[in-house]
């Protein structure tokens, strides 16, 4: 392989400024919500890094992931990610092909055991299911999976897929689709959800872990607080819409084209945690809502399957009428039937009841004192 | 019918309760959410502070065995084991809850926020209390009496004919006796012939002076229904088919109640039901014949009472019957001075005596103490004398206010409109 | 909670179909019951009709008479606003609007959210107040049973849940919101089996209230 440049020598050569540079480490920064003054800081650190081995095994996924990853207008963010890592295996990106393709990736675990950082996206069917569901060069995922966690660093599960299973993985999940954090548990698991996820997403991520080392701090998903820590919902610019009870009720009707709420339409906001709302995407341009369409949901486990997208949020998950119909029935008849015994029982006591003489209530005063 | 005698028993009493549960009850039960306005609304409660008197909750013996029996739940606890049983301990315990502090006046049933109509599951209850052998010892004499003798004071119609001697002696008028064919069969309260005896006197003037047929009756002159007060359908029905029998020998077309509350209630609304069979007849109270007299003209009266007064209304005649304009249109034509009572009508408060309650010697000291409801009623609006329809509410207005020292005479209505009649001119 | 989301599915998922399967079968039961006893047949006379005297008193009973009132204002007036309070925060939130749509197939205008907003913050106060009443006023102590301070907490706990979730007061939203619906699973399961089937058999109840007392020519 060829020997690693620096950095700084990859971007002279590319004729990338010095002020550019800056302003990548700038931009990553902000990003990660870090303060202004430590950019300096990245710029040192990504100045000296060695470019890290970086393995991208794709499963069960439809490269939406990588096609958001590349789909960029100006080449800052993701070219540089590009050039301060050693993407040493990818599918869709890779040069090579064949036998050579997966020759590539061995070398390149072997040659950087213990460092490298594996990416993963798409879902891959678990452990006990048919390995044919899913195979690269005949090998089945889960063992390029658990082979390529072996030697690495810190797993990326990048899209939903990878990190909770995704469309793969929603019912009736025919290839017994798992996520990458319920088959590896002795790694550190980065979930950077999304379906796909924001290309500044992805990078910030990599970014943070290559200038300090450290995955960002995680949520309860495993994945980083700064880009899924705060609901779409609060950080919506429709939310004025949504506190004031203004609503688009059908898609084109006078309140949507007013740009009022979509929670009627299905809007997942409330319970969606990403980081469209503020950062956007196409670099900013627009994103669902803005569009006129209700958030899907779409890094949230499980939300191909947590009710339609145009159903809101506030409805169950299964149609209820039949429910309704047929335990009332059984109701009705239970209780018709328990209240018909307890009548004739009644009844029949009735008929054979003795009535009540005075004479018999006189006795019932005898022997009270 | 077998002579042969029975015991009451908890068992018998149970079947009682079971029998008196029906879809009203059912869904009183289903609805209370205990929000204690029913205590609100008794007498009982109000005056004596004790949150025991509650109306919903004197009704627990019922409420029990609907749940454990008639309820999907109450079955379930049952199988389980769980559910709590009605017993002779517990009947015994609320045997005066449902005697002694409640007269079944019904002003709980109109004050329900949920609708529940209490006072109709308060007479169901006490179905089971007397099956069970748990009735207050003042009633059983009385429905004893009342079955033996006609009247639960034991009166006869010897007493009674001693009377008509004097009611026509003092009138000139003749008191008509087992007149076949007559249009009113009257009938009378021992309380009332003992006690008010210018009654028969009354109604012989007016009936004369309005040309009304009427006759009493040796067989049944009883109107009141020992049965009813102490709650046995089997007792309260034999009183009403005596009445029943009267009227169909005598062939006459209207029966009519007496000034009393529970006698109207048991003729007119349970009777019928009690013997399983519409009557061939038609029920009044005297104040509805005297205002039906009045409207159609044949009452001609002079002179007004000019003393400030103002009216009782018997809760069987008015809040259970419907019976409260009558007695103000009869007021209307003999009083210059009238002032209602500030809550009176349909919301009006019970003396405290009726259900049953005048009837048993211990609950003397609770009668008392709802008297003092009505008391504070009078009070307020201060009048010289008061006017009633019941001889069991007069007697316990008269009662209460000598107890109280306070010195307002109490009159019955029908004496009241005898008094101002035009006399006839002598033919 | 390691996994709010999944606990958000499961409750608006299984969960609520077994609650509603719960409630419907009781409740059913419950008017089965009711009606199947029936009435015996009425001999006496009539003074007037059942019919409309029953309706009318179903309307009619829901406000107090000036003496009940002058005799426990706080009461009425207390029950008044938690109930109208429940009501307005149930059917005429906008989100709660739209599950009844789905499960019913009937849908209604509502009121703004911020208007529902303060009406469920004194519907919270007022349900806590009515509690406070409960365990200090000597009648309702005494005749209170415990189902009467679970019904309390199962009828409280949905208003308080909901109110928190708007808000965002728990974290992360799927618990907050799982958490309501599952409060009102507890409210539904629980039902049938209480004093809160007065929610459908009050106006029976004030209809046979009527009826009764309309047979003999009052209105009650």
């Amino acid at each position: 392989m060829a020997e690693r440049k620096t950095l700084n020598e990859s971007l002279r050569e590319r004729g990338v400024s010095r002020r550019g540079f800056l302003k990548f480490c700038t931009v990553t920064a902000s990003l990660m919500a870090l303060p202004p003054s430590m950019a300096p800081a990245i710029a040192a650190a990504l100045e000296r890094a060695r470019r890290p081995s970086v393995i991208w095994l794709s499963f069960q996924e439809c490269t939406g992931c990588t096609e958001s990853l590349t789909r960029s207008f100006s080449p800052t963010v993701e070219d540089l990610i590009l050039d301060v890592i050693s993407l040493d295996y990818h599918h869709t990106l890779q040069a090579a092909a064949g036998h050579q393709a997966e020759a590539a990736r061995e070398q390149a675990m072997k040659d950087n055991h213990g460092e490298y950082i594996l990416i993963v996206d798409g879902s891959l069917p678990g452990p006990d299911m048919n390995p044919g569901y899913s195979t690269i060069a005949g090998i089945s995922n889960y063992q390029m999976l658990m082979e390529g966690v072996a030697g690495a660093k810190a797993v990326v599960a990048v899209g939903t897929c990878a990190a909770f299973g995704g469309l793969p993985a929603a019912g009736p999940n025919p290839t017994g689709a798992v996520a990458v954090m319920d088959l590896v548990k002795d790694k550190p698991v980065i979930n950077v959800s999304g379906c796909p996820p924001i290309p500044e997403v992805i990078t910030g991520v990599l970014a943070h872990y290559l200038v300090f080392g450290t995955p960002p701090e995680l949520d309860e998903y495993n994945r980083p607080k700064v880009f899924f820590g705060q609901s779409i919902h609060d950080r919506c610019y429709r939310r004025p819409f949504y506190d004031k009870g203004l609503f688009a009720e059908t898609f084109d009707d006078e309140g949507a084209r007013k740009g009022w709420c979509l929670y009627r339409l299905g809007c997942k906001g409330p319970s969606t945690y990403n980081a469209c709302a503020t950062m956007r995407w196409n670099s900013g341009t627009s994103w669902p809502v803005e569009s006129g369409h209700p958030c899907l949901g779409c890094s949230e486990p499980r939300f191909w399957d947590a009710g339609g997208f145009y159903e809101p949020l506030s409805t169950p998950l299964i149609a209820e009428g039949p429910t309704v119909a047929v335990a009332g029935f059984a109701g009705a008849v239970a209780g018709g039937a328990l209240a018909a015994m307890a009548k004739k029982a009644t009844a029949a006591a009735v008929a054979q009841r003795q009535p009540v003489k005075v004479e018999e209530l006189e006795q019932s005063l005898e022997g009270q004192p | 019918m077998s002579q042969e005698l029975n015991k009451v028993s908890l068992e018998r009493g149970l079947e009682a309760l079971r029998a008196e549960i029906d879809a009203p009850v059912a869904a009183f039960f289903s609805s209370c959410v205990r929000c204690g306005l029913c205590a609100t609304a008794c007498p009982f409660y109000v005056e004596t502070g004790d949150p025991k008197y509650t109306p919903i909750r004197k009704l627990e013996p019922l409420r029990l065995v609907w749940e454990a029996e008639y309820t999907l739940w109450g079955r379930i606890k049952s199988a389980l084991g769980l559910a709590q049983k009605v017993t002779d301990a517990m009947l015994e315990e609320w045997e005066p809850l449902l005697y002694d502090s409640c007269s079944m006046c019904a002003r709980c049933s109109m004050v329900c926020p949920v609708g529940n109509d209490l006072q109709y599951m308060i007479r169901k209850t006490r179905e089971g209390m007397v099956a069970s052998g748990h009735a207050p010892e003042g009633l059983i004499g009385a429905a004893a009496r009342a079955i033996r003798t006609g009247s639960p004071m034991g009166l006869q119609w010897k007493t009674l004919d001693v009377q008509i001697k004097h009611v026509e002696g003092s009138s000139g008028l003749t008191v008509p006796v087992d007149q076949v064919g007559a249009d009113y069969l009257v009938l009378l309260s021992s309380m009332e012939i003992i006690n008010f005896p210018e009654y028969l006197e009354a109604i012989t003037k007016i009936f004369d002076h309005a040309g009304v047929s009427w006759t009493l009756s040796t067989d049944c002159f009883e109107a009141t229904n020992a049965g009813i007060q102490i709650g046995s359908k089997d007792i309260a029905a034999e009183l009403v088919e005596r009445v029943v029998a009267a009227a169909a020998k005598l062939k006459v077309k209207n029966v009519i109640s007496p000034e009393c509350g529970h006698a109207y209630t048991a003729i007119r609304w349970e009777g019928p039901n009690l013997i399983g069979r519409s009557y061939p007849f038609r029920v009044f109270h005297i104040i509805e014949v005297l205002d039906e007299l009045r409207a159609s003209g044949r009452l001609k009266t002079e002179g007004k009472e000019t003393d400030r007064l103002s009216l009782h209304d018997p809760c069987n005649l008015a809040r259970k019957s419907g019976c409260i304009q009558e007695q103000r249109n009869l007021m209307g034509l003999v009083a210059e001075n009238f002032v209602d009572l500030k809550e009176h009508g349909r919301y009006q408060w019970c003396c405290g005596a009726g259900g049953g309650v005048s009837s048993n010697e211990r609950a003397e000291p609770l009668k008392l103490a709802a008297f003092k409801r009505k008391k504070a009623q009078i009070e307020e609006v201060a009048p010289e004398r008061m006017v009633t329809m019941c001889a069991t509410c007069r007697t316990q207005l008269e009662e209460g206010l000598e107890e109280f020292n306070m010195d307002i005479p109490v009159v019955g209505l029908t004496e009241m409109i005898a008094d101002h009649l035009v006399e006839k001119d002598p033919a | 909670m390691s996994d709010p989301m999944g606990f958000l599915l499961w409750v608006k998922g299984p969960a609520f179909d077994w609650a509603l399967a719960i409630f419907a079968l009781g409740m059913f039961a419950r008017l089965v019951e009711i009606f199947m006893l029936g009435r015996q047949v009425n001999y006496a006379e009539p003074k007037g009709s059942e019919w409309g005297p029953g309706f009318k008193t179903v309307f009619t009973r829901t406000f107090a008479d000036p003496g009940t009132f002058a005799r426990s204002p706080f009461d009425v007036v207390l029950g008044w606003i938690w109930h109208i309070g429940f009501l307005v925060a149930l059917l005429l939130f906008i989100p709660h609007i739209e599950l009844f749509k789905s499960v019913l197939g009937l849908s209604w205008p509502g009121l703004p959210n911020p208007v529902v907003d303060a009406i469920t913050a004194i519907t919270v106060l007022g349900l806590l107040l009515a509690l406070w009443h409960r365990l200090s006023s000597p009648v309702k102590r005494f005749i209170s049973t415990p189902q009467d301070y679970l019904v309390w907490a199962v009828t409280f706990l949905p208003v308080l849940t909901g109110y928190l979730a708007y808000h965002r007061l728990i974290n992360p939203y799927p618990l907050a919101l799982g958490l309501h619906i599952l409060t009102v699973e507890v409210f539904l399961v629980v039902f049938p089996f209480t004093k809160l089937t007065h929610v459908f058999t009050a106006f029976i109840a004030r209809w046979y209230n009527g009826a009764i007392f309309g047979r003999k020519g009052i209105e009650s």
